[in-house]
């Protein structure tokens, strides 16, 4: 029943995940620029009027990289949490691969992303920060964020279908991270005996990548390097294995 | 050649509460079972390319399950489901759909849900969108079609992918007349090169017309198979649709 034709289903999956978040809005598809561009405002705002930090240059584009990077993973995360339960008349009804479900939700995201890098490269260049080779990384380090995030999802929309609290689970968990993920403050700031595992967070790690490249031009540190990609496929591995095993009476739970 | 085979096969569901944590933890721990609902038991049988078979019994008897298996939306409890060849199920027209979405856009979809490729799904677009009659209307979004043009647009679909195993539940009759009798005509030639069919129905006339041979189930189980004439003429001599005045 595996047909050769899971490319064009992605694609389509996709696609329609994608027109459908913003068919009918007048602004359409800048509402992908328009929320992290007002948080950028309040984060810049209060983070540099309230609390000033000692000497942070171009605050708002610290304050953007950290936030898109951590938006996808949040709306990623948990729309494709959702993916299964959401989607549960095909599920029953249609023979597909199930694992294009939340993988097809996660890469939707991933578009709105890749709109957003372009506006957080745009405002970089603005604030007068030089276009380098190094750039050329940032697909990868992206790239991996995407990876990781396919991977979450494949575990928990998995298990939410046994157990509807995941999804619940999932967002008091990215509601959390947007404190212990570093948004509105840098790296430099945290604790030497916590960045070790600060490391281990790949999305604290995206984070502190991408402000490498983009604001430092600099090659991010090499543990870092190896981390990211470890930890990424490991749970891209582990949700496969995982979703495998769960997926058999998905639609007796549904 | 394409191959649909049975072996004693039964399928269970267990009743689900909502606090599915804790009876989870209860099971695993104190090896409770829920006590178990028998949708299938102990069905076998074998259908070759070009056989037809239909699927009759009253509601909860477990034709719905039978297909599900077939299409391998589910697992079976015991026993073993065998298929060989491209399922196609029409069980749920227009699962897919979006209503946001414009006819073209959701044709699409839908075609590749049923497993055509994207070069086939641009070769036969235009075949597909004259077949359910929207030519008019297929850059419409689906939220403004009626319930009828929705079912022929997911039918239409359907009938124009590759499949080998057609599975049809309760989906033979859909739209107007013209477009029932079109329908039907499609699915025989779809027969008559080979497809395997399984159908379910409540409409008698349908199932006798389509296929040669016929189940009828009751609580999960093949109480009577043979020829479809037979089985559906003591099925509704069973169960009849009006009192005869004596």
């Amino acid at each position: 029943m595996r047909r050769h034709n899971s490319g064009f289903l992605l694609a389509c999956m996709v696609t329609r995940d994608f027109k459908i978040r913003y068919r009918n809005m007048s602004l359409g598809v800048f509402w992908s620029l328009l929320n992290p561009l007002v948080l950028m405002l309040v984060l810049t705002f209060v983070f540099t009027k309230i609390f000033p930090p000692a000497g942070v240059e171009n605050f708002h584009v610290v304050v953007l990289s950290g936030l898109i990077v951590f938006s996808f993973f949040s709306l990623a995360w948990q729309s494709g949490t959702v993916s299964i339960y959401g989607n549960a008349a095909l599920i029953k009804h249609v023979p597909m691969p199930r694992e294009l479900l939340p993988v097809a939700t996660v890469l939707a995201n991933g578009l709105h992303f890749l709109i957003q890098i372009g506006l957080l490269l745009g405002l970089a260049i603005w604030a007068g920060y030089r276009v380098s080779l190094l750039w050329l990384l940032l697909p990868v380090i992206f790239g991996l964020e995407v990876i990781f995030v396919c991977g979450l999802a494949l575990i928990t929309s998995a298990l939410d279908v046994y157990f509807r609290d995941i999804r619940y689970v999932v967002e008091s968990s990215t509601a959390v991270l947007f404190w212990l993920v570093p948004i509105f403050y840098s790296f430099a700031m945290i604790p030497p005996e916590f960045r070790e595992l600060y490391q281990f967070n790949p999305v604290a790690a995206v984070v502190l990548a991408c402000r490498a490249i983009i604001l430092e031009s600099r090659v991010p540190p090499a543990t870092l390097l190896w981390k990211l990609p470890l930890v990424s496929l490991s749970f891209l591995a582990g949700g496969y294995l995982l979703f495998r095993r769960l997926k058999r009476n998905f639609a007796d739970y549904l | 050649m394409p191959r649909v085979r049975l072996d004693r096969v039964t399928k269970i569901y267990r009743r689900q509460s909502r606090q599915f944590l804790w009876r989870f933890l209860l099971q695993t721990l104190g090896g409770r079972r829920a006590e178990p609902i028998y949708a299938l038991r102990d069905v076998s049988f074998e259908l070759a390319s070009g056989q037809a078979m239909a699927v009759i019994g009253r509601n909860g008897a477990g034709k719905s399950t039978l297909l599900s298996l077939v299409a391998g939306l589910t697992a079976p409890e015991s026993g073993l489901v065998e298929v060989d060849g491209r399922v196609l199920a029409l069980l749920e027209l227009g699962s897919g759909f979006h209503p946001d979405l414009t006819g073209a856009e959701n044709l699409r979809v839908n075609a590749a849900l049923c497993g055509l490729t994207r070069r086939q799904t641009e070769e036969r677009f235009e075949e597909i969108v004259e077949f359910a009659e929207l030519a008019d209307f297929i850059d419409e979004p689906l939220r403004t079609y009626s319930q009828g043009m929705i079912l022929r647009l997911a039918f239409s679909v359907a009938v124009h992918a590759d499949a080998d195993i057609l599975l049809l539940d309760e989906m033979i009759a859909v739209g107007d007349v013209d477009f029932q009798r079109k329908s039907f005509r499609r699915i025989r030639e779809m027969k008559q090169q080979g497809r395997i069919l399984l159908c379910v129905s409540h409409v008698p006339e349908i199932l006798k017309e389509l296929c040669e041979e016929a189940i009828w189930l009751e609580s999960g189980r093949i109480v009577l198979r043979g020829p479809a004439e037979q089985v559906i003429d003591a099925y509704v001599a069973g169960a009849p649709l009006y009192e005869s005045s004596p």
